[in-house]
């Protein structure tokens, strides 16, 4: 890829004030995301993926109990700051989302045809004749057979597959450049969600979107990721491309997290349960000192490793790691 | 459909028929029947008494009495009235039209008002406004009905002297305004209750919809906040209050017979009354069957019509 990162976000940290304490859920995280690329954000599930994508999207609730800081340059302008009439206007249109539950996420009382129909008008200057046609020519595309007869259907007509490409094509339906998808095909299951991949593949090439394709499954970013970003308390623990993460990981989470996928299942197939890495993500208002990771690392050492918190430092040009012993272990 | 609409039709049969029971067990095991009313109006001998015992049945065990007034009030003979001897259903007849006046300008007054204030109340959650509202609907439904009309005839007939205290218009009178004058302040009176419980019923309803995934999702797309409140959410939200329009017939039904009493507004609630206080049983146990069967209906037909409204709705 060349030129300039489509999307460049710096120092992002969202902070809820509750009743039981501050929860920090995102803290100061960095990642660019180029043209045409996809990035997989890993991490078990309370790492703080969803709220960073609404954070993003803006999507976050306005009150003063939400502290959002840091930076989100879509294209040089920054999506954390500008007025909301703007970010509107890129909601749906230069940066949309797609999430994780198909059953829940379209309007009950609104034909499908309708809804996305809806999101055509809004972001391009055609009439309602022409964002229909639009709207049918989408669901063709992202393969709901037989669409334009389906456009009248209610969402309870489709099965959970079917949804979510109703929700691709409300999302793709404005050609956008950054694409969010949390956890698509979670909530589906395998058969689906090998297609549903498929199909976001072949409509990324087609319109060379870049894609931040969120997800707790290692055999899912095997399948789509150019790059990958891993998670873990709301932070950033390692970022490196592909092949050479699920070679040699150098966070030991990330080492974890790939040990705990049967190799199988990165081939693409479906295996038994997980092994998981023992222990629990953190609660995020009480995490623990120095690296967050410890008390769940294999290769804690104590009195180092629980003192000093560990920054996130280049391991190579493209590489970035978390970890106080990662040279040692590396070796 | 249909198999809905038989089992729903059939399940309100029988509820009728046991209301009918109970009511005409409750009017008649009740201290002090007709024959009392008689003896104690005039100086009737002993021998009319028991004639017009006779005559009216009321010497014959319950059962038998209940039994012919079910066979007679299925083949549409509903009685006459023990007062004056008019038919039970025109009897009735003459008063619906001035109860449903009233019912049905306080019912449209709650739901306008209600839902407003309700989905106000949602979107501004915690403002002073909805904490106004909340309060407010608190006293509303904990205010008797009858010290509420009173009060209201306080304030606006005896003291401002704006409007009329009671009846359906001036003898003599009867012009529209005339009409709408007298009207004002039972319906204001009877809405209050209803729109405490309508603006209740909207704001959570619409509190719940702004929660859901697809109201994130109307704003992912970019619409308009505006736009998400009133189509996407509204819409959502109003769509069960159908149901409740079902389910408040019996309480407006209940403040309806109040708010006439104390109005002095010759609908069917003050018919009630006056007939039970006459033990006046055929008019009482008419209008019991005929205010029973409206409810059944109305919560069959707002089911009905959130079935036809809602796109998830199939009855089966
Ligand atoms: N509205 C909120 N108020 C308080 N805490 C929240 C809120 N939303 C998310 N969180 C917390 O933020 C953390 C990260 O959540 P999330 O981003 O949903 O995780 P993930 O998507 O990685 O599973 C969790 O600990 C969660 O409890
Ligand atoms: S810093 Fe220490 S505890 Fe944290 S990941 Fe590295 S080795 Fe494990
Ligand atoms: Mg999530």
């Amino acid at each position: 890829m060349s030129g300039a990162p489509i999307l460049d976000v710096r120092n992002l940290s969202v902070r809820f004030r509750t009743e039981g304490g501050d929860v920090p859920a995102v803290s100061d995280l960095s990642f660019t995301l180029d043209r045409g690329e996809t990035l997989a954000v890993v991490g078990e599930s309370g790492s703080g993926k969803s709220v960073t994508s609404l954070a993003l999207m803006r999507l976050l609730p306005k009150d003063s109990a939400v502290t959002v800081t840091g930076q989100a340059l879509l294209e040089g302008r920054d999506l954390l700051a500008i007025p909301e009439p703007e970010m509107r206007k890129l909601r749906g249109g230069a940066i949309s989302m797609v999430f994780q539950e198909p059953m829940t996420s379209l309007n009950p009382t609104t034909p499908v045809g309708a809804q996305v129909a809806e999101a055509v008008q809004l972001h391009r200057d055609l009439d309602r004749r022409a964002a229909r046609e639009e709207a049918a020519r989408l669901l063709d595309l992202v393969g709901i057979p037989a669409a334009r007869q389906r456009m009248d259907d209610y969402p309870h007509h489709l099965s959970g597959g079917m949804r979510q490409r109703v929700m691709i094509a409300m999302a793709l339906s404005c050609d956008p450049g950054v694409l969010i998808a949390d956890e698509p095909t979670t909530a589906l299951d395998v058969t689906i969600q090998a297609q549903i991949l498929d199909l976001l593949k072949r409509l990324q090439e087609r319109t060379g979107m870049a894609v931040v394709f969120i997800t707790h499954n290692l055999g899912v970013v095997a399948e789509i990721a150019d790059r990958v970003l891993v998670m873990y308390g709301g932070r950033a623990v390692e970022q490196a491309p592909l092949r050479p993460l699920f070679s040699r990981p150098l966070m030991p989470y990330t080492a974890g997290l790939l040990r705990s996928v049967p190799r199988m299942e990165l081939a693409g197939r479906r295996a038994g349960p997980l092994p998981a890495i023992p222990g629990n993500v953190p609660d995020p208002r009480h995490m623990p000192p120095g690296c967050v990771f410890h008390p769940r690392c294999a290769h804690h050492q104590p009195g180092r490793c629980d003192a000093a918190a560990p920054v996130l430092e280049a391991a190579d040009e493209a590489r970035e790691v978390r970890c106080l012993r990662w040279r040692e272990l590396a070796a | 459909m249909s198999g809905f609409l038989a089992r729903r039709l059939g399940q309100s049969l029988v509820l009728l028929v046991l209301v009918s029971m109970v009511g005409f067990a409750i009017l008649h095991l009740a201290p002090g029947g007709p024959m009392s009313q008689f003896a104690s109006g005039s100086d009737m001998t002993q021998e009319d008494l028991d004639r017009i015992a006779e005559q009216l049945g009321l010497n014959r065990p319950l059962p038998v009495q209940y039994a012919e007034w079910f066979w007679r009030m299925l083949q549409g003979d509903w009685g006459r009235s023990y007062r004056d001897g008019e038919a039970v259903l025109n009897v009735i007849g003459s008063h619906l039209g001035a109860t449903l006046q009233l019912m049905l300008t306080a019912t449209l007054l709650a739901i306008i008002i209600g839902v407003v204030i309700g989905t106000l109340g949602a979107i501004r959650r915690h403002s002073i406004f909805d904490t106004l509202a909340t309060v407010g609907a608190m006293i509303a439904l904990s205010i008797p009905t009858f010290w509420f009309g009173l009060v209201a005839i306080y304030v606006f007939s005896v003291w401002l002297d704006w409007l009329p205290s009671g009846n359906r218009f001036t003898p003599g009178d009867g012009s529209p305004l005339d009409l709408l004058r007298h009207l004002i302040l039972p319906a204001m009176v009877l809405a209050l209750v209803e729109t405490a419980i309508w603006s209740r019923f909207m704001r959570s309803s619409m509190l719940d919809v702004v929660n859901q995934d697809y109201i994130r999702t109307a704003r992912a797309k970019g619409v308009p906040e505006a736009r998400i409140l009133l189509r996407h959410a509204f819409r959502n939200a109003a769509l069960p209050m159908i149901t409740v329009l079902g389910l408040q017939l019996p309480t407006l039904l209940g403040g309806a017979l109040v708010t006439e009493t104390v109005f002095t507004w010759p609908g069917m609630g003050r018919l009630f009354l006056d007939s039970i206080s006459y033990r006046d049983y055929p008019v009482v146990m008419g209008i019991l069957m005929f205010s029973a069967t409206l409810v059944l209906l109305g919560s069959l037909l707002a089911d009905l019509l959130h079935a036809v409204a809602d796109p998830r709705i199939r009855l089966g």
